[in-house]
């Protein structure tokens, strides 16, 4: 990894080892991975990187972090990552999330937006849509899962992450994740009952919302929702599914650097 | 011995295909459900239950599944409940209740009192984790399984032997009043027995509170190294395993002649059988299994219940759909010469089960029937089996001092002066297996 760019660290959280991806240099701009994990250092990642240092913590459970016996619920995962940015001194930090990382970012905000300085989400997940559902990614292989959250799987970024065989290591790797994801998010499905409430707590917070125009994982309903909720936010749309990250990389970087600034 | 009977009791007025174009079981609409026919089948297989505690087996072996024509016992206490009632002698065994998805122990612990109690103390509960596909049917979280699992067991014994009132603050349960006014006749609870697969971690679960293990029809040779595991745990603890300590469930089929069974056996791989009971991706949800347990499945080869699973996508076409059909049903002859279903009048029958019961030498035996048959063709095979092939089978295991659960209390059998001796007859598996 680290010829991409990027290196692995060890941190402390309490008594509980975080793996944290970083790279770049510049103000820190923690990244909050999806429910497959991190799934590799992409052309976003470099482009943020010219000027951001990118903070990219591995889930507790997700199989490089070890699994935090206590954390049941996504309140528990926001606490314990309200911790970490607090005793590393990142307060107030940017904050970027994708679907299940998204649906962390906005449970933090929610429970203290001081906490972060600007927030994008991307095809969070967290609430529950107004209509449609969210995909459901237990009932089916991870592949079938991840080949839903693109339009097209042969685009380049996507088939550089997931093209050709599953290798064992990526099955354990989903394994992992999909587990820890169902420890989280099993009932109800991916979001917080109370999400719409909560959200009218976050107040000041620049946050910009990104989706896919075409998303078959989240509908866009659940993202015009956090737009409604969210006061003063930006909703901005792409026409691709649930990683405008790595469908659109292009748009996304503009979009998304522009905002952060 | 005690020698049990099981079917699944499963549903089969539906087309056949339905089931193989999925290859799943799970999951087929329960549109294909003939409300009438399916009270007729539920009845026939109670009655069947019934005729067996009239014609002397020793134990009457109940399971349930979800959402699914493999097993229409979807609530297997309602029928336990029945057979308490309209039965006389034979004990009433329920192998196993899913308690992560029945999620609510103590109404467990109270139906299980209950039938113990109808029953005249006659009750025989296990508890099991559920299949995969049953933790999305019943929406438990599968990543808290084996936990939901471990404080369930230890709530139902607590509320069968602690004096109540008394408040339970567990990780996943909890209550406030724990005093049920059913309790089993059986003191302190009734015996459990614990059935499985090929988990290596619910052995090891089983050994550790000294519960007979049922093996479910697994191989001959990975079920004797999972004994064997057993018994070496139970040697760590300080008693030698014994037949009382296991089970075996096994698929059986008699008839008047040696070709007739062999016919009938083949309608136990009716729509692909246990190969097709759920997709892999529902018979392992995420965090159902342990992570060494993820790794040893990562192989379909490594399962010993999905011999000729066939294809790794659903059949396209009708041709693909025939050539899966002809692939599981032609695979029948290796069930066979596995010695995953057995066949034959009940002469031939005595001669090979002699063989498996000399191998594994259980305390525990079922019978397993299955398939779609007509009435009197099943009634028939019953009929054999518990009128000659039982009492064949009762004076094999006297010769070979196969001694069960209620002869000499699992846990109790104590080691010899040289140490743990291994279980059952590996070298007579392999010199003439």
């Amino acid at each position: 990894m680290a010829d991409q760019g990027c290196k692995e660290v060890k941190f402390k959280v309490g008594d509980h080892e975080l793996q944290v991806v970083t790279g770049g240099s510049g103000k820190t701009l923690l990244v909050l991975h999806g429910e497959l994990g991190f799934p590799g250092w992409l052309k976003w990642n470099q482009a943020l990187a010219a000027k951001r240092s990118l903070c990219i913590p591995l889930h507790p459970g997700f199989g490089k972090s070890p699994m935090a016996d206590w954390i049941m619920d996504m309140r528990d995962l926001a606490a314990f990552y309200s911790r970490f940015i607090r005793e590393q001194k990142l307060t107030p930090v940017d904050v970027i999330g994708f679907s299940l990382g998204g649906w962390l970012a906005a449970e933090m905000a929610a429970a203290n937006p001081s906490q972060f300085n600007k927030m994008v989400l991307v095809g969070a997940t967290g609430l529950r849509p107004p209509t449609g559902e969210i995909a459901d990614m237990f009932t089916v292989t991870a592949r079938a899962y991840l080949n839903k959250n693109v339009v097209d799987t042969q685009g380049e970024e996507f088939r550089k992450l997931f093209g050709g065989e599953q290798t064992p290591e990526q099955f354990e790797a989903w394994e992992d994740a999909r587990a820890e994801t169902a420890r989280i998010a099993w009932k109800p499905y991916m979001y917080t009952q109370s999400m719409p409430h909560l959200l009218e707590n976050v107040v000041n917070l620049p946050t910009l919302i990104v989706w896919g125009k075409r998303d078959a994982i989240v509908p866009l309903a659940a993202g015009e929702l956090y737009h409604k909720k969210i006061a003063g936010s930006k909703l901005v749309t792409f026409d691709c599914g649930h990683m405008p990250e790595v469908e659109k990389p292009d748009d996304f970087i503009r979009e998304v650097t522009q905002f952060l600034g | 011995m005690h020698i049990m009977f099981f079917t699944e009791r499963a549903y089969h007025h539906l087309p056949e295909d339905e089931i193989f174009k999925r290859r799943s079981f799970f999951g087929v609409p329960n549109t294909f459900l003939d409300r009438e026919k399916g009270a007729e089948t539920l009845n026939m297989y109670l009655d069947e239950k019934i005729y067996c505690d009239e014609i002397g087996f020793d134990g009457l072996m109940l399971n349930e599944h979800h959402g699914t024509p493999f097993c229409m016992g979807a609530v297997m206490n309602v029928e336990a409940s029945v057979l308490a009632k309209a039965t006389k002698r034979a004990r009433i065994v329920l192998l196993g209740n899913p308690t992560p998805i029945v999620a609510n122990p103590l109404r467990l612990a109270e139906e299980l009192a209950m039938i113990d109690m109808i029953s005249g103390g006659r009750l025989v509960p296990g508890f099991i984790r559920g299949a995969g596909s049953e933790q999305l049917f019943m929406n438990a979280n599968p990543a808290y399984n084996r936990e939901y699992f471990d404080e369930a067991h230890d709530f139902i014994l607590a509320a069968w032997t602690k004096p109540g009132p008394f408040r339970w603050e567990g990780k996943h349960f909890h209550y406030r009043f724990v005093n049920p006014w059913v309790l089993p006749v059986q003191k302190p609870h009734p015996p459990i027995w614990i059935p499985g697969l090929i988990s290596p971690e619910t052995v090891q679960w089983t050994a550790d509170h000294k519960y007979p293990y049922v093996a479910l029809a697994t191989m001959l040779k990975p079920t004797l190294e999972l004994w064997n595991m057993y018994g070496k745990i139970a040697a760590d603890q300080g008693y030698q395993a014994g037949p009382e300590n296991f089970g075996y469930l096994q698929p059986v089929f008699c008839a008047d002649t040696d070709e007739k069974a062999e016919e009938m056996g083949k309608g136990f791989m009716f729509g692909g059988g246990f190969s097709h009971f759920a997709k892999p991706e529902w018979m392992f949800p995420p965090g159902y299994n342990s992570k060494a347990a993820t790794k040893r499945l990562a192989s379909q080869a490594a399962n010993p219940n999905l011999p000729g699973r066939g294809f790794d996508h659903d059949p396209e076409t009708e041709a693909e759909l025939q050539q899966l059909k002809q692939q599981l049903y032609g695979s029948y002859s290796d069930w066979q010469k596995q010695r995953q279903i057995i066949t034959g009048k009940p002469e031939t029958l005595i001669k090979k089960l002699r063989f498996i019961l000399e191998v594994l030498r259980p305390g525990i035996f079922s019978f397993w029937l299955d398939g779609p048959y007509p009435h009197n063709e099943r009634r028939r095979c019953v009929e054999l089996l518990g009128k000659e092939v039982l009492p064949a089978l009762k004076e094999i295991g006297k010769e070979l001092q196969l001694t069960d659960p209620f002869e000499m209390k699992p846990g109790t059998r104590k080691l010899s002066g040289s140490g743990y001796e291994a279980v059952g007859n590996l070298r007579l598996l392999e010199t003439e297996g």
